[in-house]
């Protein structure tokens, strides 16, 4: 099972054009454009509404929008592709609730991630390889459970199984990778945690990140991409959006950053 | 964990089963009757129906138990592998019915047909029967998957639809016109392979298959829930959102294993069938497929063995209680499925092995009783 890997000569991996979507009248994204970089960690902000849940779900086929297009690298038209094409052309995506499989195993969660033939056929029949057991084992030490790799997911506490939840989408080797409000809920450590984790992420994979903690995206990003009304406000660096006019007005001045 | 080739419960159900099997087969045929070893032959029949339900409920706890499909049509993939069989045994019979029609079942001529149905051809070789065992609730099961899990259709719906399915089939297969007998069913049935039903060592075989069989089939249910794609199915159960966006085609792994269990499912009626000596259009009726639920659910869903035990600890209560006052055994059917439901969500083998479990319904327990003495 070899899918064609995004083109990416242009150190872009994320092409979204003129974007729309409506639902029953209201525009959830405007003519949006968005473009991310290969290897870029990303942060997506904005005022509830603003569409950040739209936009990844049109990224990873759960919503098709009424009009633009959407390229990974030049060549993969993903609004041809359905969710899970998507998933095994390599975007991964992690929800704002951890979704973990709580009946497996931290083991076995990973282990159903890997990126590997995953037809039913080849799944009934699959029996792990060495090389499979030490990419598990990795993303174990990265995501820093190695110790709990026999417990039951539905016993970890809700950072780690954010953290697991991570785990799963590396294990999955995508390009891209994103990453829905990975901060809230979590105690201070903990968020301080998965900040690291996600820098580390940065550079082999693409990461966006949508998060409502201000603090937490001053300490990841480099570009933030803020947006408003289902189109993008403005980007820059995390000082130049925050004293963008436009921004202070509709969203720093609502929220009182 | 995961890896290990035979687990332990495997272990023991094959060798509780392969036990029983042995001693009962033993117990009928050397040890005299009167002796108080002796296995009576009408017991070693019943056994044998019963594990028929001990294998049909292993097929509804594995999509029930380890994939959330609450099936409540698992009788009509049982009543169709037991019509199948059933077929074969009315040619079997030959022209020893009572109008002596060397091709035509009774029923047939009754009815002045002149010539077999369609569907009824072939039905005198005992390979295209076993065929048919399998390949008619499996075919069934398949085209219905497909179509209830590619609309999405899941929990109560889904259990609507099945009920619907069952009810259905009920229903046709009570006409006369459909060629299965109508009312009446297919009975009367003489020989199996040549070898009179009514013989002891026949039953004794019909045993010791229905046994080998369950045995085979746990194995290679067990199989299925630990590998890789026994997990896939889990994840389904709790997430199937996630599932899909890890990569998996939820819709495939969901229908293999519905089709699979109702291959299951048929292969029970089957083997019942000849043991029990009729089938009718009964056999499809909702009531029937709510009781296999039942089973599970009492047994302990989500263990494989647990569904087993339910089937067989309720069918044995049911027979003894029909005994005492046969109007009672519904109510107390629905009583233990609430009791259950309420007091032991993990059925009888979840109160064995989890001394957790047995704390918190010693506390829920206790609890209403002081609540009780407390009012």
């Amino acid at each position: 099972m070899n899918y064609p890997k995004p083109d990416t000569t242009h150190g872009v991996i994320l092409y979204m054009e003129d974007v729309s979507v409506s639902f029953d009248g209201f525009k959830a994204l405007n003519n949006l454009n968005l473009y991310i970089n290969d290897g870029e960690l990303r942060c997506l902000i904005g005022a509830n509404g603003a569409g950040k849940t739209t936009l990844m779900d049109v990224i990873t086929g759960m919503t098709r929008p009424d009009a633009g297009t959407v390229n990974f690298g030049q060549n993969i038209d993903l609004l041809k592709l359905n969710q899970e094409q998507i998933a095994r052309y390599g975007i991964g995506r992690k929800f704002q609730k951890p979704t973990v499989f709580e009946a497996l195993t931290v083991y076995e969660n990973l282990y159903l991630s890997l990126h590997m033939d995953k037809r039913l056929w080849a799944t009934l029949l699959h029996k792990l390889s060495g090389e499979q057991r030490d990419d598990i084992d990795q993303v174990l030490e990265t995501i820093g459970l190695v110790s709990m790799r026999n417990r039951y997911a539905g016993e970890l506490s809700h950072g780690q199984k954010q953290w697991l939840e991570i785990g799963m989408l590396l294990a999955a080797k995508p390009r891209l990778l994103l990453v829905d409000e990975p901060a809230a809920g979590l105690t201070v450590q903990e968020v301080e945690r998965t900040a690291e984790l996600l820098t580390s992420l940065a550079g082999e994979h693409s990461v966006v990140v949508v998060e409502h903690d201000m603090s937490f995206v001053r300490s990841i990003a480099k570009t933030v991409t803020v947006l408003h009304q289902g189109s993008v406000l403005a980007e820059g660096s995390m000082d130049y959006v925050q004293s963008h006019p436009e921004v202070k007005r509709v969203y720093l001045g609502e929220e009182g950053v | 964990m995961m890896m290990n080739w035979f687990s332990t419960s495997l272990r023991r159900v094959c060798l509780t089963l392969i036990l029983t099997g042995v001693y009962v087969v033993i117990a009928n045929v050397v040890f005299p009757e009167g002796s108080i070893f002796h296995v009576s032959s009408y017991t070693v029949n019943l056994l044998g129906k019963y594990l028929c339900y001990a294998l049909l409920a292993l097929s509804l706890d594995l999509v029930w138990g380890y994939c959330g499909i609450m099936s409540l049509g698992h009788g009509a993939f049982f009543a169709l592998g037991g019509y199948a069989m059933g077929m074969y045994l009315m040619r079997q019979i030959g022209d020893r019915g009572v109008y002596g029609n060397p091709i035509l079942p009774d029923f047939m001529v009754f009815l002045d047909w002149s010539s077999l149905p369609w569907f009824w051809s072939g039905t005198d070789s005992f390979i295209w029967t076993l065929f048919l065992v399998m390949a008619v609730p499996g075919v069934l099961a398949f085209i219905f998957g497909v179509m209830a899990f590619r609309s999405k259709v899941s929990g109560v719906y889904l259990s609507i639809m099945t009920q619907a399915m069952t009810y259905a089939l009920m229903l046709a297969f009570f006409r006369n016109e459909m060629g299965f007998g109508g009312n009446n069913g297919l009975t009367d049935f003489k020989d199996i392979l040549g070898f009179s039903l009514q013989s002891n060592n026949t039953r004794l075989v019909l045993f010791m298959l229905t046994v080998i069989t369950l045995l085979v089939a746990y194995y290679v249910c067990d199989k299925i829930v630990t590998c890789k794609a026994g997990k896939v199915v889990l994840g389904i159960r709790d997430s199937e959102r996630r599932v899909s966006f890890v990569g998996y085609n939820t819709v495939s792994f969901k229908v293999f294993l519905f089709t699979f269990s109702a291959i299951l499912a048929g292969i029970a009626g089957a083997l019942y069938v000849p043991q029990v000596g009729i089938i009718n259009p009964g056999e499809f009726s909702p009531i029937n497929s709510i009781e296999i639920v039942i089973w599970v659910a009492i047994g302990g869903r989500g263990t494989l063995y647990g569904a087993i035990v339910g089937a067989l600890v309720v069918s044995f209560a049911k027979s003894k209680l029909t005994g005492l006052m046969p109007e009672a055994w519904l109510f107390a059917l629905g009583g233990l499925f609430v009791l259950v439901t309420l007091f032991m969500p993990k059925g009888i083998v979840g109160l064995i092995n989890n001394p957790e479990a047995r704390q918190a319904l010693i506390n829920k327990l206790s609890l209403r009783l002081a609540r009780k003495k407390g009012a």
